[in-house]
């Protein structure tokens, strides 16, 4: 067996799956390319020139920012929304015996087992044959609705795998149900709850199926780039785009930081 | 599931025996509680919908008139024999996109598992990470990568096989956007991370010291990972085939931006008819349609693979 062809086999594994990884980061690639261009019609597909136009005049486009501002208010409330309902739900799943138990998980897992269009298409027609008119409100409860299965799924994950005795240890000691509750219970359940609450949020700002039919005129971030598709791609797209990551990238390496520094002291 | 109290504590904990007591009452009541702002949410806004979709399907009328509830379950027979291209396109893509993200992501998920060493933070943060990006612009960006002037149409004329794939019948016409080839790309692409996140979760639980058991049984590395590895990855691949197959049997995004009208899957066609037709029952019709198809396949997928598992 000739070297390289050893050195092939024994890598290919590491090829493999750093192929997968480009193939993931390509579009990014391109997203964070594009911004930087000055189209010449109205797409922004292909290259023409260098230009930073787009960078200094994020909002340079109509209604751009007005839809990525009500994306993030529509995902802030429906964060709250979901995780409160999901961690109360999950609590009682994971500490509690009561009637209807195998009914209950049945209902938390059929929306997550449910393609988004069926639930999007009959959450509509709930509001349609409501008369309800759509716009944020619709928006909003159709979020939490699907948010709230993987709310409780994180949370309670998190609750099942902790030891029981610690609550019984902090009874023991004379603590009343509440203070058991919020020194003891809470702080072990949060990173289930802070990592429900991240899923929710990001679910939530990314949406664009559930939205599309629960939105009647009103226009979330999904929904301007879902437009743009049809009238013309701004590059300020690219912009937001670009900038949620670096930011994104940026947080999760201070944590990082803060974390491996806090581990050492 | 597992019961949450203790059994490996010894009973004589005088906390846990119940009193005869109001207070005890009150505790028994704490999960319903809990349960009900939740529940009732569910109810409401889950499970009232799907009864309201379902009487839709059964009613004739127009947006005009109003429509009535008549009972004409002809709709779905209508509906199928109308639209089972898409529906069997939609298997189809799905199918190939699920088994293209398994064969993807599983190198990728043994790779952050077993060799990235120090880099495995790194390599997740990675994976995780175009997530940020509204995943509606990073498929636009497909739109410039497949483009006719693009480099993989290049890259596939430079090696001459356009015309094989066009004979195929993946591409048409010496182009790759507008063709399943790009609709497939765009799906496997878009849930691909739903695969590897379950498949990194079983792979990393695995103890290396059976893959050294296995080699001081004299197993070669690939027997070593057909009979140690994969069968203990077995959750994980379940996990993420039913991640992937599900959402990408519904989409209709992929389909939209880098397909044709050649291409439309049924959440197209469930998409138009709600909100550009108007066409309700047709659409209601659709949805449960869809919804049962998916819900028999996971059933019967979940029910193989856990007798696979068990051989």
């Amino acid at each position: 067996m000739t070297s390289p062809v050893r050195w092939l086999r024994r890598n290919l594994v590491v090829i493999a799956g750093l192929g997968t990884l480009a193939y993931l980061i390509l579009p990014n690639v391109i997203v964070t390319v594009f911004s930087f261009n000055k189209p010449n019609g109205r797409f922004n597909y292909e290259w023409q020139r260098f230009s930073t136009d787009a960078w200094t005049d994020p909002c340079g486009v109509a209604d751009l920012c007005g839809s990525l501002s009500l994306s993030l208010r529509i995902a802030v409330w429906a964060t709250l929304g979901a995780t409160v309902l999901g961690t109360m739900i999950a609590f009682a799943l994971a500490r509690h015996r009561f009637r209807a138990r195998s009914s209950v998980s049945t209902l938390i897992f059929l929306p997550m087992a449910m393609p988004e269009v069926v639930m999007a298409a009959s959450l509509a027609t709930l509001f349609l044959n409501m008369g309800v008119s759509f716009g944020f409100w619709t928006i909003l409860i159709a979020h939490i609705t699907f948010c709230l299965s993987f709310v409780v799924t994180a949370v309670k994950a998190r609750v099942m795998s902790m030891d029981p005795r610690l609550e019984q240890a902090a009874q023991d000691l004379y603590a009343t149900p509440l203070q058991t509750f919020l020194r003891v219970t809470l702080p072990i359940a949060a990173p289930g709850i802070v990592a429900g609450a991240l899923l929710s949020f990001a679910l939530s700002f990314d949406d664009f199926i559930i939205t599309n039919f629960n939105a009647g005129s009103t226009v979330t971030f999904p929904m301007y780039v879902w437009g743009s598709a049809q009238r013309g791609t701004p590059v300020q797209i690219n912009v937001i785009g670009t900038a949620m990551f670096a930011v994104a990238v940026l947080c999760v390496l201070v944590a990082q930081l803060v974390g491996g520094r806090r581990k050492r002291s | 599931m597992t019961d949450p109290t203790p059994t490996g504590l010894p009973p004589a904990a005088p906390a846990l025996a119940p009193a005869p007591h109001p207070a005890a009452r009150r505790k028994k009541l704490v999960p319903y509680w809990l349960l009900l702002p939740g529940i009732l949410w569910l109810l409401v806004f889950f499970a009232a919908p799907l009864v309201y979709q379902a009487s839709t399907s059964v009613q004739t009328g127009s947006v005009e008139e109003g429509f009535q509830v008549t009972w004409h379950f002809a709709t779905y027979w209508d509906a199928l024999g109308e639209y089972y291209p898409q529906f069997l396109r939609s298997v189809g893509y799905a199918a190939t996109a699920t088994a293209l993200c398994l064969a993807l992501g599983y190198p990728l998920a043994y790779l952050i598992a077993f060799k990235a060493g120090r880099w495995r933070n790194l390599l997740m943060v990675l994976v995780i990470a175009p997530f940020f990006t509204s995943f509606l612009i990073r498929t636009l960006a497909w739109k410039t990568i497949l483009s006719d002037g693009g480099p993989v149409v290049s890259a596939l004329g430079s090696l001459h096989v356009l015309g094989l794939t066009d004979a195929l019948g993946v591409t048409e016409g010496h182009r790759v956007l507008a063709t399943p080839l790009a609709v497939v790309c765009g799906l496997t692409y878009n849930f691909l991370p739903f695969m590897i996140l379950p498949l990194y979760t079983s792979l990393e639980r695995i103890d290396g010291r059976l893959h050294e058991a296995a080699g001081d049984l004299y197993a070669r590395p690939l027997t070593t990972f057909r009979k140690v590895t994969f069968p203990l990855s077995m959750p994980g691949v379940v996990a993420g085939t039913l991640l992937t197959f599900i959402p990408a049997a519904g989409d209709y995004i992929n389909a939209e931006l880098l397909g044709s009208t050649d291409q439309k899957m049924i959440g197209n066609v469930i998409q138009s008819q709600f909100l550009r037709v108007l066409d309700y029952p047709t659409a209601a019709a659709l949805s449960f349609i869809l919804m049962a198809a998916i819900l028999a396949m996971v059933t019967l997928y979940i029910r193989k693979s856990g007798t696979e598992e068990l051989v």
